[in-house]
């Protein structure tokens, strides 16, 4: 059994919520090395994606990814509302108006996300981004595509994104606020590859 | 903090409404989403020219729109990026047929919205070509990565593919011409006192009451140096001499001068700061075929100026010199 519309929905519902819990945590995250706004930003951004989301709902996932992509750019702002923004609107495009996403095209739409992020910010893997939560997410989403179940994709994505923040730990930041500060960013970890990781999480939790 | 608003939080939107109001012969402002274009848009024919920023930059870039220049302009929040659910009705609302110009500063909120933006509507089947402005030599060593920053060339830029086309240059040639002037023009700022942003309430930087920031972006993000005040003089030679040098300036060339105030300067000492300047490429054997001085670029309240220099060709002096008609320049008409 593949994915659906309402698979979508909870996605974003518990996308939303985990942003509304970690909100301070992000804000904390994005105090030392960014301008302390990505916690209030990404809950103002995922609570306006809830209020649209009820205002028309979405009738496959795909049109509930581009409404996401449409309210996150206009609302988050900044340089994460552009990247939120086309990271879920390159997943929609690749999902099409499909009612029902299989393992395969989940790997597909995850890794389209992927390269919308890199498309955009122009990070490579280790420049201290949320692109070092998603590459090893999508990596991880490809290797176990071929087994044909899209919860087990999503638990090795997300699994794999949350090792893939913590890994930024030590990095030195070379894209973003983040690398205005050069040397004084090591040791803290990115709050977009929390951020992401978080969204990633969700979209596990969705499936079970 | 004494300011002349109402409330922070809608500055942009009042200032925006008073703007509307008061050049309604040759704008129409559209309030949400927020964005500003020209009455007779979209003219037939003609390639779109769309501009944005952060507001605070007054007239940048609102002050623009017209015959000769801007079709839009996008004004985000305070020094803060407009985002693409914006900047697409723009472009869209502009567009002949003949495709559409952004001009983007080269901040990372505003490339990563205007690229998004215009992602969107070429994918509604409108051309897109972006000329970024990047000529703040100031950030060679500036704390700062992301960079040159877009600051005073930014005006030329668009006054002059502005003119490109509304002489009838197609697309291609439009964003071309638009990044010649980017490539034949450097500038450099001063702050003397910061500016304080409506929402934040407090200045955005210290400064001591002797002491300027060399090499300030119009944010007020840290420049050059931190160094004791000086007098006018000094502080143009401080300003000057690196964009001269940026540009490799010589005997026989032939530029435009353009003094700007940051909101906070009084006209009579920028024409102190321009007679310094131009004496100064006089003696270097460059003429001066043209200026501007005035406040055109700014950061709200912010004391002190910024030096533009642009090498002219004979097309783009004629280009300067065409007939422009909006709120904040206008010759010719």
């Amino acid at each position: 059994m593949g994915l659906d519309v309402g698979w979508a929905v909870r996605w974003l519902t518990l996308s939303a919520q985990a942003m509304a819990e970690h909100r301070v945590e992000l804000i904390e995250l994005d105090r030392p090395i960014g301008d302390s706004d990505h916690g209030e930003n990404m809950d103002r951004g995922f609570k306006a994606v809830m209020d649209k989301l009820a205002e028309a709902p979405p009738e496959t996932p795909g049109a509930a990814l581009k409404l996401t992509a449409m309210t996150l750019m206009s609302k988050v702002g900044g340089a994460a509302g552009p990247l939120y923004g086309t990271a879920f609107l390159r997943a929609a495009t690749a999902l099409g108006s499909t009612s029902d996403i299989d393992a395969a095209t989940l790997a597909t739409a995850l890794q389209a996300a992927r390269d919308g992020i890199v498309a955009r910010g122009k990070a490579e893997s280790g420049d201290k981004t949320m692109v070092d939560a998603w590459t090893p997410a999508i990596e991880a989403a490809a290797a176990t595509a071929g087994d044909g179940d899209v919860r087990k994709v999503l638990l090795a994505a997300a699994e794999a994104a949350e090792a893939g923040a913590v890994s930024t730990d030590p990095m030195l930041a070379r894209k973003g606020r983040a690398s205005y500060l050069g040397e004084r960013s090591i040791g803290h970890r990115d709050p977009g590859a929390v951020s992401s990781a978080l969204i990633l999480r969700a979209a596990a939790g969705a499936a079970e | 903090m004494k300011k002349l608003i109402n409330d922070p939080k809608a500055v942009v939107d009042e200032s925006v409404e008073g703007f509307g109001l008061a050049h309604a012969d040759l704008v129409t402002v559209f309030p949400d989403p927020k964005y500003i274009v020209r009455k007779d848009a979209p003219v037939a024919g003609k390639v779109g020219l769309v501009s944005g920023g952060g507001s605070g930059h007054e007239p940048l870039h609102g002050g623009y729109v017209g015959m000769g220049m801007l079709d839009a302009a996008v004004p985000g929040a305070v020094f803060t990026s407009p985002t693409p659910d914006q900047i697409l009705p723009a472009t869209l609302a502009v567009n002949s047929g003949a495709g559409v110009v952004h001009i983007v500063k080269n901040y990372t909120g505003d490339v990563l919205n205007f690229e998004t933006a215009a992602e969107l509507a070429q994918a509604e089947g409108v051309e897109i070509r972006t000329v970024l402005v990047n000529d703040d030599v100031a950030v060679q060593d500036s704390l700062y990565t992301a960079g040159r920053r877009g600051v005073g060339g930014t005006v030329l830029v668009e006054k002059i593919a502005g003119a490109a086309a509304e002489r009838g240059d197609n697309l291609d040639a439009v964003a071309a011409i638009g990044d010649r002037v980017n490539q034949n023009v450097r500038s450099m700022g001063v702050a003397l006192s910061a500016c304080t942003v409506p929402h934040a309430g407090v200045p955005s930087f210290d400064l001591e009451e002797n002491e300027i920031e060399i090499g300030i972006g119009i944010h007020g993000e840290p420049g050059r140096q931190k160094i004791p005040m000086e007098n006018a003089d000094g502080i143009t030679d401080r300003l000057l001499d690196p964009v001269v040098s940026d540009l490799g300036l010589g005997a026989g060339d032939k530029v435009l001068l353009f003094v700007n105030g940051m909101g906070g300067t009084p006209a009579s000492e920028l024409y102190i700061v321009y007679r310094r300047a131009a004496q100064r490429l006089a003696e270097q054997g460059v003429t001066v075929a043209r200026s501007l001085v005035g406040n055109y670029i700014t950061s709200l309240e912010m004391q002190g100026c910024s030096i533009t220099i642009l090498r002219l060709d004979d097309e783009m002096t004629s280009l300067w010199d065409a007939p422009v008609h909006t709120p904040a320049l206008r010759w010719g008409v």
